[in-house]
């Protein structure tokens, strides 16, 4: 797992980023770049701040100060909070990807599975309904759900199923940059297990770069290149996985390491 | 041979014609005069005034008889009717403290200044069908009730009172009807409702809205659907001035006077840890007297501020959208009744459609059997 | 009644009427977009044209002659209605006949004849919003119709192939302006929606309940939604109308008897009409 930086620019360049509600301290002063090809986990506990600048990066909540650059297919680094919505949202929907912790959430669960992965497709203007329907077995095939159920509604899905599913409903633009919210969040354990390493072949296959958010130690551990630890809205510890899980540094980092193992 | 259909216009006057006559009743019983409907059937009258957005007894009572009874339809006749007129500008805001009050209560205070007073109301009758009303009473020698002139002094509301002790949030709430550009009042009859609204429009569209929807919303939010924790801190009913300012005098004239039912209820408090709590607000105020509609508009008033308060809004009663895009009755049954409008070339294609997919099905039955 | 004589002429007063008719012009230097009009009280009901009579009402000057259809028919009871209203109030010249007609008012179809540049087709429309069953939301459709984001249509068109084998919308099929908005052409059977296209015609659409006007101006480019592979396609009959012959109209189903007869006749009762006298002659 070596850090790609065969290029000159990151993907994400983030500058002090800060968001509040009120007093409240969402997150403050997140600095840090993103290469391409690069899986960069955030880990904290429920109300650190990771959800929140998670939304800030992938411009779906304004912060109150910082940028956040990304290097665009055509005119190099521009910063998100500058863009239009028009911009933004065209961004969303072609070059950027946000899967989130409940399927449901980026599903559209009352469309089939076939219609769900060439919803994007159709938004980007394919208008052949043979290629968007082939594109769609495809996927289905790639995150391995039968695609002799192309016509199926989500609801009859497991929640392993709509997860991936959802993955292949993102990725069937081939996006560059992907946001993840606790992808295998409600799931149990064994399910978990399988989804990681779905999600750990697509990134190293399709060369994605991430951006996960998670208070799952272990999945930061199977697919993050990088890490940051966030407390109270603060970066208080980041570098290479390994050696934040096995040196960590910070006090809060080791109480968050030393609990996994009690566990 | 078949002949398409003809002569709508002949079936038209025929059915106006049997219209006017079930609405006459029995010839051999006197007709129903509309003086009679507006001294008698006060409260009809109030609604279709209320609802129908147009203050004239007259007219309103003129309505509720030519539509048999049925306000919706005598409300449209008025809403129909307002259309036309011509508008000379808009009133100066009327003053609710300065009504010549004929009923006030408040469920949140014993005794306050002012008073509490009962006034002409249902709520404590014992609702039992009273035979005597079937016989023709001879007119009572007693004069009719006379109406309390407005005053010039003032009668402190109930939320006044309580916003004087820094307890209440202030009338216009956290952002005064917070829109437009020049900061002027709203007016849906003369703007389309846009959205997010402004509470100025949505307050006009609850004041013309559906005293039944508004009144399943209100009961909604008090059985947790968006709940608000509200008491009743004043309703008051009695008759204000209506004043108007014409350009070419520059000062106010009274034009009117007319009886108003307003309604402020207290609600859920808010505050943190720095910033002192207060109550929060729901306003209702409409034509006439009509309890009911006020105090369920003043709960989905409150109910539909769910932002400012940065509350979730999950019920029906806090969705904006939802609930000011259903609440005009005209609209409503408008488009429910126009479904016994002709739909058959729609209906015809939904039939060619049908008929082939069902060939199709057959066809693919049949090839398998082969 | 004294009051009746205080209506002015086509019953909306000069304000409105200019009003509605800003709105219109908008509109119609918009192709498609839906532009909010003050909607008034009508003294017909929500749902039953208020929309389009108050455009009519706007657009009609003394001179004209107007035709109200309904179903393609001059005599619904609806059209009668209509008709009458503005007989009443106007005063204008009434037909049937399309040809004559300077303003047409209609509902759920458009004329069999092709129109000409000096007439006026005013369309009710009950729901003017093409995204409103897939997106409730009015903030959200407008912020779809302003970024273009029309994937959603699609997503419906595709849901009807992978299910049906076809498109299953028979009417109020959906149809994309001048390249730029996409836009219902109200409940009209999408048998008449190649009708749009191109049209000669000024065609002006009038939502009253949900006070929307929209415009479609003469020769404009009205795309009906599809797939490369999966065209856009228009009914057909295997009969011709049972009355006076026609086989490129659109027909209506009449039930004849008890036993299941039923027979195809004209929807388009002017059209049928004039095709008999040919006939005849």
């Amino acid at each position: 797992m070596s850090t790609q930086r065969d290029t000159e620019l990151p993907i994400l360049a983030v500058e002090g980023v800060s968001k509040s509600y009120g007093e409240q301290i969402g997150c403050a002063d997140i600095s840090f770049d993103l290469w391409p090809g690069e899986v960069l986990a955030i880990v904290g506990e429920s109300g650190s701040g990771k959800t929140t600048l998670l939304n800030c990066l992938s411009a779906q909540l304004l912060p109150d100060r910082g940028r956040a650059r990304y290097s665009m297919r055509a005119d190099g680094l521009r910063d998100i909070y500058d863009m239009t919505e028009a911009e933004r949202r065209f961004l969303m929907r072609t070059d950027w990807a946000f899967v989130h912790q409940n399927p449901r959430d980026g599903l559209r669960m009352t469309v089939s599975a076939g219609a769900n992965v060439g919803e994007r497709l159709m938004a980007i203007g394919q208008r052949h309904y043979g290629n968007i329907r082939a594109s769609a077995v495809d996927w289905l095939e790639k995150v391995e759900v039968d695609a002799g159920r192309i016509d199926h509604s989500p609801r009859t899905f497991s929640g392993g199923m709509q997860q991936r599913l959802q993955i292949a409903r993102n990725l069937v633009t081939g996006p560059r940059l992907v946001f993840m919210d606790e992808p295998t969040g409600g799931l149990d354990v064994s399910v978990q297990a399988r989804l990681l390493d779905l999600i750990r072949g697509l990134v190293t296959r399709l060369q994605l770069s991430v951006i996960i958010v998670t208070h799952d130690l272990a999945v930061a551990r199977l697919l993050a290149h990088r890490m940051m630890v966030m407390r109270n809205g603060h970066v208080v510890e980041e570098g290479l996985t390994d050696q934040v899980l096995d040196d960590p540094q910070h006090a809060y980092t080791q109480l968050l390491v030393s609990s996994v193992l009690q566990a | 041979m078949y002949v398409s259909v003809k002569g709508g216009e002949k079936a038209i006057d025929k059915a106006h014609e049997l219209l006017a006559k079930e609405r006459r009743g029995n010839p051999g019983v006197p007709e129903i005069t509309t003086s009679q409907i507006a001294e008698q059937l006060t409260l009809a009258v109030d609604r279709v005034m209320s609802e129908g957005s147009l203050y004239d007894r007259e007219l309103a009572a003129l309505a509720v008889k030519q539509a048999r009874g049925d306000l919706i339809e005598a409300i449209f006749l008025i809403r129909a009717y307002r259309t036309t007129m011509p508008r000379f500008g808009y009133s100066t805001p009327v003053e609710t403290s300065r009504m010549a009050i004929r009923r006030r209560i408040s469920a949140t205070f014993k005794d306050l200044p002012g008073g509490q007073i009962l006034g002409p109301t249902f709520d404590y009758t014992h609702r039992l069908l009273d035979f005597e009303l079937e016989k023709e009473n001879p007119a009572d020698e007693d004069p009719p009730a006379t109406r309390p002139e407005p005053v010039d002094g003032h009668t402190p509301r109930v939320l006044e009172l309580l916003g004087n002790q820094g307890l209440m949030e202030p009338p216009d709430g956290a952002c005064p009807h917070n829109g437009s550009d020049d900061d002027s009042i709203g007016d849906l009859t003369r703007q389309p409702l846009g959205f997010p609204a402004d509470r100025d429009v949505r307050l006009q569209n609850l004041a013309r809205g559906d005293e039944g929807f508004l009144l399943a919303l209100g009961y909604s939010t008090q059985r947790g659907y968006g709940r608000n924790h509200p008491f009743a801190g004043e309703i008051r009913m009695g008759e204000v001035r209506v004043e108007f300012v014409p350009e070419e005098l520059g000062f106010a004239i009274e034009i009117a006077e007319i009886t108003l039912t307003e309604c402020e209820m207290v609600t859920q408090f808010k505050g943190s840890k720095n910033v002192p709590p207060q109550f929060t607000r729901g306003y209702g105020l409409a034509f006439g007297h009509c309890e009911r509609k006020t105090m369920s508009m003043a709960l989905v008033d409150r109910a539909l501020r769910a932002d400012e308060f940065d509350e979730e809004r999950v019920a029906p009663a806090q969705d904006e959208e939802f609930v000011l895009a259903h609440s005009d009755n005209i609209q409503a049954t408008g488009f429910v009744e126009h479904l016994k409008l002709p739909h058959y070339v729609d209906f015809q294609s939904e039939l060619e459609l049908l008929r082939k997919m069902r060939a199709e099905i057959a066809k693919t039955h049949v090839e398998a059997a082969e | 009644m004294e009051r009746e004589k205080a209506y002015n002429f086509a019953y909306l007063d000069e304000q409105t009427k200019r009003m509605i008719r800003r709105a219109i012009l908008k509109a119609v230097a918009i192709p498609g977009y839906q532009v909010p009009f003050a909607s008034r009280e009508m003294p017909m009901p929500y749902g039953w044209g208020t929309g389009g009579v108050q455009v009519t009402a706007s657009v009609l000057g003394q001179d004209d002659v107007l035709k109200v259809i309904d179903q393609g028919a001059d005599d619904t009871t609806n059209a009668v209605s209509i008709r009458k209203f503005f007989k009443k109030t106007a005063g204008v010249e009434t037909t049937t006949e399309t040809g004559r007609a300077s303003v047409i008012q209609t509902r759920h179809r458009v004329p069999e004849d092709e129109l000409r540049p000096d007439q006026i087709l005013v369309y009710q429309v009950p729901i003017p919003e093409p995204l409103r069953f897939l997106e409730p939301r009015e903030t959200e459709t407008r912020t779809m119709h302003a970024l273009e984001e029309y994937g959603l249509m699609h997503v419906k068109l595709y849901e009807d192939i992978s299910r049906h084998g076809h498109i299953a919308t028979t009417y109020a099929y959906p149809v994309h302006v001048n390249a730029r908005y996409m836009m219902d052409p109200s409940p009209i059977p999408k048998f008449d929606n190649p009708k749009l296209h191109r049209m000669a015609a000024l065609q002006l659409f009038g939502a009253g309940r949900e006070k929307r006007i929209y415009a479609v101006p003469p020769h404009t480019q009205v795309h009906s939604l599809d797939f490369d592979d999966h065209p856009f396609e228009v009914q057909k009959w295997d009969k011709a109308c049972a009355i006076c012959g026609a086989e490129d109209s659109f027909l209506d189903e009449i039930i004849t008897d008890d036993a299941g007869g039923r027979m195809f006749v004209c929807s388009d009762t002017d059209y049928c009409n004039r095709q008999c006298e040919g006939v005849a002659k």
